[in-house]
Parts: structure tokens; C-alpha cells; sequence
């Protein structure tokens, strides 16, 4: 074992080496490994918050769904509910004008009834006048019994 | 076997040999060519092949994990950034789990000490004969290529680890915290010379230890490589079978060239934070 100066050497290149990796080697791989490590944690934490989402979108969209049933069923029903109303209020309403419409007619034959009843009336007045008319000509001034007469017509 | 290496005693001798820069006996600076030279040059000379591959393997090391770090992003890695991801993350864990204080600077410590202490390790798994031979053709007379074999490596690490332990230690505790966790504990007051013989001794061991024990376990397993590329100059039957042997022991050699590196780096971390700790 010969010691010389190479011991010194070595020293120097030693302390160099170590310097340098302290500065240039360590920190930037250290660094690189500390941010890949906090990505892939975030990544992670990023994935299971995504997955809680997804759960509570698929919820909502269930509950979401069965409301609209909920609320189709009811539109549904109140619609059915609307026309048998609307097909009850149809029936009523024409069954009152059919009634409406049977009463006019009554009243109208019922006053052609009652103008040709008038009317024969007078025919048979005129007639009964007429009649009588001929068998008294002779007999009877006209101007001396119009008032007999026109008493006549009233009662006839 | 190269040029000057004949006898097996020489060869290994060769191949234990660094390739030595400093001045020599005459004046000059140059080369050493024996270990007689080596030997005169004294302290002030330098391995220049430990060096070159030290500080080749800490280029490379630093380019490859410094284009990694200005690509990590936070999408999909690729094979680089997935590659050092994996070994960043795996020394954060080791750091994590031994080092329980807050220090920016022990983390990329640890990645510096493992990942480039396996690479010098890494080194012993190239046949022994390959780098030397070539560079004995370019002319170069010595070249020990697995730094981690060369104790001035090992302890030049360990004792800059050292240096920050007593940085620390002191920084952490106190002069005089620091002076009282060596010459109070574990014995009352009184025997304090008693503690702090003990204290330092446990002190002083830490970085011995440290580096002693990745420089020893390097050391054998090349010896152990050298002397079986021995049988590679014996017979047909000889070589064959040292082919066999340097594969098995390449492949054990993989677990323990990990297991240096984890051993120098979880200690490094260890040490740390003993130092950060008030009382252990």
C-alpha cells in the first residue's frame, strides 16, 4: 500500500462529484418523481370523484324519470278526467237545446194552429153572415141590422 | 503477459502495480517504470490510471444521471429516466430508512458513493489482461485498472466521509457536545482518559474500517482473477479449466461488487447520522 497524492485527488474528484449531484442530479429527478407521484394521486382522487358523480347523475336521473311518470300518469288521468266532463257537459248541453228546440216548434204549431183556427173562424163567420144574408135579403135592411149582425160575427 | 512480466511471481507483481506519476530521483518528472521507481517518488506522486478511470466512471456516471434529471418529466420515463429513477428512488429509501435527520446533502451523497463505487467495482469484471495488455502496446508499462483496489481510492473517499462526519459532529452537537459524547460516555466522568481512548479509537475506526474493507474485499476478488488467468499460460486442460473458474468467479463476483458498493454507502449514511445524532 503506497500512499501518494492520489489520495488527495481522489478526495477532490470525491467532494466534486458529490457536489454536483446535490445540485444538478437530485433535486430535479426528486422533484420529477414528487410531481409524477402527486399527478397520479390527483389523477386517482380525480377518477373516484368522477365515479361518485356518475352515481349521483345516475341517481338523479332515476328520480328525475320517475317524477315524469309520476307527472304523465297525472296528466293522463286529469286528461281523461277533462274529456268525460267535456262529453258529460256536450250531452247536457244538447239534450237542453233539443228541448229548447221542441218547445219552439210546440209554440210555433201551436200559434199556426191558432191563426187557422182564427182565420176559420171568420170564414165560417162570413159565410154564416153570407147564408143568412141571402135568406133574409129580402126581409132585412142591412144598414138597419148591422149592428145585430156584427154582434153575431163577435160571437161566432 | 506483457513485455517486461515473464515468471508468474512477476506477472501478478505487474498487474498489482499502478501506474505511478511524480519525480524522479533525478529530477524529472515522469512515468515511474518499477516499483523501485515508485518507491523513491515518494508522497507527492499520482496513480494516473487509478485517477483517469476514477474520474472517468464519475464523468460518465454524472452525464448519464444529470441527462436523466434534465429530461425527468412527469410523463411516461423512458429506459435512462426509468433506469435512474429506479436507483434514485432505491437510495432514497435507503437514506430514509437509516438516516433520520434533515440534510439536503446526504441523499445525493449516498447516490454519489453507490453508484460510484459499483462502477470502479464494476471494473474487476473485465478480463485482467485486456486494458493492460493494451496499454503495454501503446507503451504504458503499468496500468491497474480497478480503482477501488487502489487503497488511496478507498481512503481518499472514507476520509472525506470522515471529514463530514467531524463537520457534522461538531456543527450538530457543538465543540464541546461532541468533545463530551467522546470523553463522558461510556464511563462516568472521572475516566474520562479511559473514554476518550475508547471514543477515539471507535472514531478513527469508522473511516479505516470504511474503506479498508472495500479496498481488501477488491483487492482479493482481482487477486483471485489474476491467479486464475495464471493457468491460462499452463496447458490446454489448465486453461479450460481457468476459463470455467474466472466465469463462476466473475458471477459471484457480480453479487459482491453490489454488496461492496451497498455495504460503503448504507455505512456512509450510517455514519451521518451518527454524527447528527445527539447521543448513540
Amino acid at each position: 500500500m503506497n500512499f501518494n497524492a492520489t489520495l488527495i485527488g481522489q478526495s477532490i474528484t470525491f467532494a466534486f462529484f458529490v457536489w454536483f449531484c446535490m445540485k444538478f442530479v437530485w433535486p430535479p429527478i426528486m422533484n420529477a418523481l414528487e410531481a409524477r407521484k402527486k399527478q397520479i394521486a390527483d389523477g386517482l382522487a380525480a377518477a373516484d370523484r368522477g365515479k361518485h358523480e356518475l352515481e349521483l347523475a345516475a341517481k338523479a336521473a332515476a328520480d328525475n324519470m320517475r317524477d315524469a311518470k309520476v307527472q304523465a300518469a297525472d296528466v293522463l288521468t286529469q286528461a281523461e278526467k277533462r274529456a268525460a266532463q267535456i262529453v258529460e257537459d256536450a250531452k247536457i248541453a244538447a239534450k237542453a237545446e233539443g228541448e229548447r228546440q221542441l218547445a219552439a216548434a210546440q209554440a210555433s204549431i201551436e200559434q199556426e194552429a191558432n191563426r187557422a183556427r182564427e182565420g176559420l173562424r171568420e170564414q165560417v163567420a162570413q159565410l154564416a153572415v153570407a147564408g143568412a144574408e141571402k135568406i133574409l135579403r129580402r126581409e132585412v135592411n142591412a144598414q138597419a141590422h148591422a149592428d145585430l149582425l156584427n154582434q153575431l160575427k163577435a160571437e161566432l | 503477459m506483457s513485455g517486461e512480466a515473464h515468471t508468474s511471481g512477476e506477472y501478478i507483481k505487474h498487474h498489482l502495480q499502478n501506474l505511478v506519476f511524480g519525480q524522479h530521483s533525478d529530477g524529472t518528472w515522469g512515468v515511474a517504470h518499477s516499483a523501485a521507481e515508485v518507491k523513491e517518488m515518494g508522497f507527492w506522486s499520482i496513480n494516473l490510471d487509478s485517477m483517469a478511470i476514477a474520474i472517468g466512471l464519475g464523468l460518465l456516471l454524472m452525464f448519464l444521471f444529470r441527462l436523466a434529471a434534465k429530461q425527468a418529466t412527469t410523463g411516461v420515463p423512458g429506459g435512462l429516466q426509468n433506469f435512474v429513477e429506479w436507483v434514485v428512488e432505491f437510495i432514497d429509501g435507503s437514506v430514509r430508512g437509516s438516516f433520520s435527520h434533515q440534510n439536503a446533502m446526504v441523499a445525493p451523497l449516498a447516490l454519489t458513493v453507490f453508484m460510484w463505487v459499483f462502477l470502479m467495482n464494476f471494473m474487476d469484471l473485465l478480463p485482467v489482461d485486456w486494458i493492460p495488455h493494451t496499454a503495454g502496446a501503446l507503451g504504458v508499462p503499468f496500468f491497474k485498472v480497478v480503482p477501488s483496489t487502489d487503497p488511496n481510492v478507498t481512503f481518499g473517499m472514507s476520509l472525506t466521509i470522515f471529514a463530514l462526519v467531524l463537520f457534522y459532529s461538531t456543527k450538530m452537537k457543538g465543540p464541546g457536545g461532541f468533545f463530551a459524547e467522546l470523553a463522558f460516555q461510556p464511563f462516568p466522568k472521572f475516566l474520562f482518559p479511559v473514554n476518550l481512548l475508547l471514543e477515539g479509537v471507535g472514531l478513527i475506526a469508522k473511516p479505516i474500517s470504511l474503506s479498508l474493507r472495500l479496498f481488501g474485499n477488491m483487492y482479493a476478488g482481482e487477486m483471485i482473477f489474476i491467479l486464475i488467468a495464471l493457468m491460462f499460460g499452463g496447458n490446454i486442460l489448465l486453461g479450460v479449466f481457468g476459463g470455467v473458474l474466472q466465469w463462476a468467479w466473475a458471477v459471484f463476483h457480480i453479487l459482491i461488487i453490489t454488496l461492496q458498493a451497498f455495504i460503503f454507502m448504507t455505512l456512509t449514511i450510517v455514519y451521518l447520522d451518527m454524527a447528527h445524532s445527539e447521543h448513540h
